[in-house]
């Protein structure tokens, strides 16, 4: 009834090139913005900030990153962890050497560092394939995070071998650091999802996206209609790095505080990311949030069904947790192969005959 | 000849044994790949489970017992017999079996003609799920497998080559499980070209790995034979569980060893029988002998990554591994 573009007339280009050119879109677009941003601050708890909302955000980065890569390029990535590590250290490095410079500086330049490191072990991808260059990215996996490991320098000499995030401030108010309120965490990350999920949007609409598209249709074929292969592949990895760098960077400055590589950047983390991206849906901006937010979300809410409310002990509880998420990957697979964002897309075309089908 | 040559010589020689267990684990991959072009992520956490099933039948527990206990509130651990080792293998087998069937039935079935990577995916899910059920079922201790297998260096290779390089060398180090587990590998892998090679089933498994359709059209049932290359591939992974478990425990960490097969799988070419086992030995030879001479420059512990850029260089140079069929792209 209210879903519709029958009478919602464009008079110019703009118009016609927006966005969301189906007005109900737009309101609901501004509506959720607005309530992300005008109503959570303000009722934002610690728990919630740390349990679902803040990782929600950061993941999501993440997911739009290998979205780009994966979805759009058509190269299976299993580094995410690797390059999230990189975005981390860079962030750390930056954050010590340089402490009068804003944050918000570093997390962008720590994006920047990621998506040089991420064309690097784009290279192989010109010349490997498939499978065979998803096996090749743990190459990236493995090998940043035993670096980060072993090289004192990336943890400046730290007794631990951890990394610690120092007190940060943004306009007076500190965001990184244990005193930073749970309000100010969530904010920082809103602001970053935002851009980044316009970026991205955008750039996969416009003529950097297609050649990304091409190359993932098929390569032989774009390469025929002049789409310089060395060029699409390797900016598909450098801005999926970018906004997988921005990601690491605030899950450890903003999210975990202290950071062990082994531990925070490991493979988990690039399966995870991955199944966020499939269950999602390929290929789709609203597909990196919906994942992100059904992996997030998932785990929490099984924790305090089996743990909470039934009592069963913690250990039973995560061999459950990894049976049912086990199941339901494979029950998204065989049901929607092309993830939430397919589901939501079936629910609009409904949606724009209903009520009136016929 | 010098203590430190010979030392290099014993790395390679143990690089080599841990080879044929990289290999062991890989086979299992190309068996599944070859045949129905899945590349089975879960192949680590079946060498997992299955171990793990072997241990929980031998010593008598009752699967589930946690999960029981918790929702009736009951105290059951144990059956209170214990089962002889051969019979708990041929009990552990049938559940493979039924679990390649399970597989078939429930989720492959439901996704033919699915891309790849869905079909990836899935397996990664089907990890996911497996590891879940097997600490569920049998509980999350490291277990010891009591086999018997031998274990410990083997002595007398020792004194035999101590002779050889002056007072500095003490004879090579090898150990007793490493050979073991090199002859049966060596033997399944004989078996295995056999029952291919020369048996009905072995042939209808190749005509479906050569071409799906054309296989079909001989009157091939397709179903019967995923079924029985899953089967296949849990035995490979029970057998590669039983020589990992023997030598480190039945334990989570079972499960990364598909990790260290995925290289091996890279540089051998995902489907070649052959491939996987040579790209094992190098595999094996290369991470140790690295970590032998490189390793303590760097701060050791190389031998994560190492495999998988040996693997990437490899590739560079044979986009399709070593054995690898040749990727012919049509437009």
């Amino acid at each position: 009834m209210f879903y519709r573009e029958a009478g919602d007339f464009k008079t110019s280009y703009q118009a016609d090139n927006q966005t969301f050119p189906i007005a109900f879109d737009r309101y609901r677009y501004w509506f959720v913005l607005a309530v992300a941003y005008l109503v959570i601050p303000f009722m934002i708890n610690d728990y919630w900030a740390s349990a679902i909302l803040v990782p929600f955000l950061i993941y999501s980065i993440a997911a739009i990153g290998l979205n780009i890569l994966t979805g759009y390029g058509g190269q299976v990535s299993l580094g995410t962890g690797g390059f999230m590590a990189v975005g981390a250290y860079a962030c750390y490095k930056l954050m010590t050497a340089f402490p009068d410079v804003s944050i918000l500086i570093h997390v962008l330049l720590a994006g920047g560092i990621t998506a040089l490191v991420g064309a690097a072990f784009g290279l192989p991808s010109l010349r490997i394939k498939g499978f065979y260059l998803a096996v090749a990215t743990l190459a990236a996996q493995f090998f940043l995070v035993w670096l980060f490991n072993k090289v004192a320098w990336f943890y400046n000499y730290s007794a631990s071998g951890q990394i610690n995030a120092p007190e940060r401030t943004v306009i007076g108010i500190a965001v990184t650091g244990p005193n930073a309120p749970a309000w100010a965490q969530y904010m920082v990350c809103l602001v970053f999802v935002t851009a980044s999920a316009l970026i991205a949007r955008n750039l996969t609409r416009g003529t950097i996206g297609r050649t990304w598209m091409a190359i993932r249709d098929m390569d032989i074929a774009a390469e025929i209609i002049g789409v310089n292969p060395l060029k699409a592949k390797l900016t598909a990895f450098a801005v999926s790095s970018f906004f997988v760098g921005i990601s690491g960077a605030l899950f450890f400055a903003v999210y975990l505080g202290a950071v062990e590589v082994g531990e925070a950047f490991g493979i988990n983390k690039s399966f995870l990311v991955l199944f966020m991206v499939i269950i999602g849906g390929l290929g789709s901006i609203f597909g990196s949030f919906a994942g992100a937010a059904f992996l997030v979300v998932l785990p929490v809410a099984l924790k305090v069904v089996g743990g909470d409310w039934l009592g069963w002990p913690t250990d039973m509880v995560a061999h459950l947790q990894l049976v049912i998420i086990g199941l339901l990957i494979m029950f998204f697979l065989i049901k929607e192969p092309h993830g939430l964002a397919q589901l939501w897309k079936l629910a609009k075309e409904k949606l724009r005959l209903w009520p009136f089908p016929y | 000849m010098s203590a430190d040559f010979l030392y290099g010589v014993e790395v390679v020689i143990n690089g080599l044994m841990s080879g044929v267990m990289y290999a062991l684990v890989a086979l299992g991959f190309v068996l599944i790949f070859k045949a129905s072009g899945i590349f089975n992520f879960a192949q680590g956490v079946m060498a997992l489970f299955s171990a793990l099933t072997l241990v929980g039948i031998m010593e008598g527990q009752v699967p589930f017992a946690h999960l029981i206990n918790a929702i009736f509130g009951t105290h059951i651990h144990n059956f209170g017999w214990e089962v002889p080792a051969l019979l708990a293998i041929f009990l552990t087998v049938l559940v493979m079996v039924a679990f390649a069937w399970a597989v078939q039935k429930f989720l492959f079935r439901h996704l033919v003609g699915q891309e790849p990577i869905i079909l990836f995916m899935a397996t990664i899910g089907l990890a996911y799920f497996l590891e879940g059920i097997g600490d569920l079922m049998w509980g999350s201790e490291i277990r010891t497998l009591a086999l018997g297998l031998p274990q410990g260096g083997a002595r007398f290779i020792e004194d035999a080559t101590a002779g050889l390089g002056g007072d500095d060398f003490y004879g090579f180090f090898i150990d007793k499980l490493d050979i073991v587990a090199s002859i049966v590998a060596i033997i399944l892998v004989a078996s295995l070209v056999i029952f291919s090679q020369y048996t009905k089933h072995g042939r209808a498994m190749r005509a479906v790995a050569d071409d799906h359709q054309a296989a079909l059209s001989v009157g091939i049932s397709l179903n019967f034979v995923w079924v029985l290359v899953w089967s296949l591939a849990g035995i490979v992974a029970l057998v590669a569980g039983v020589m990992w478990g023997a030598k480190s425990g039945v334990q989570f960490s079972l499960s990364l060893i598909a990790l260290k097969a995925l290289p091996v799988l890279m540089l051998g070419g995902f489907t070649s029988i052959p491939g996987a086992i040579v790209g094992g030995l190098i595999i094996g030879v290369g991470e140790k002998l690295f970590e032998y001479l490189i390793g303590p420059m760097v701060g050791g512990a190389t031998e994560n990554w190492f495999a998988y850029v040996l693997a990437l260089l490899f590739l560079v140079f044979r986009p399709q591994g070593l054995f690898g069929e040749k990727i012919i792209e049509r437009v």
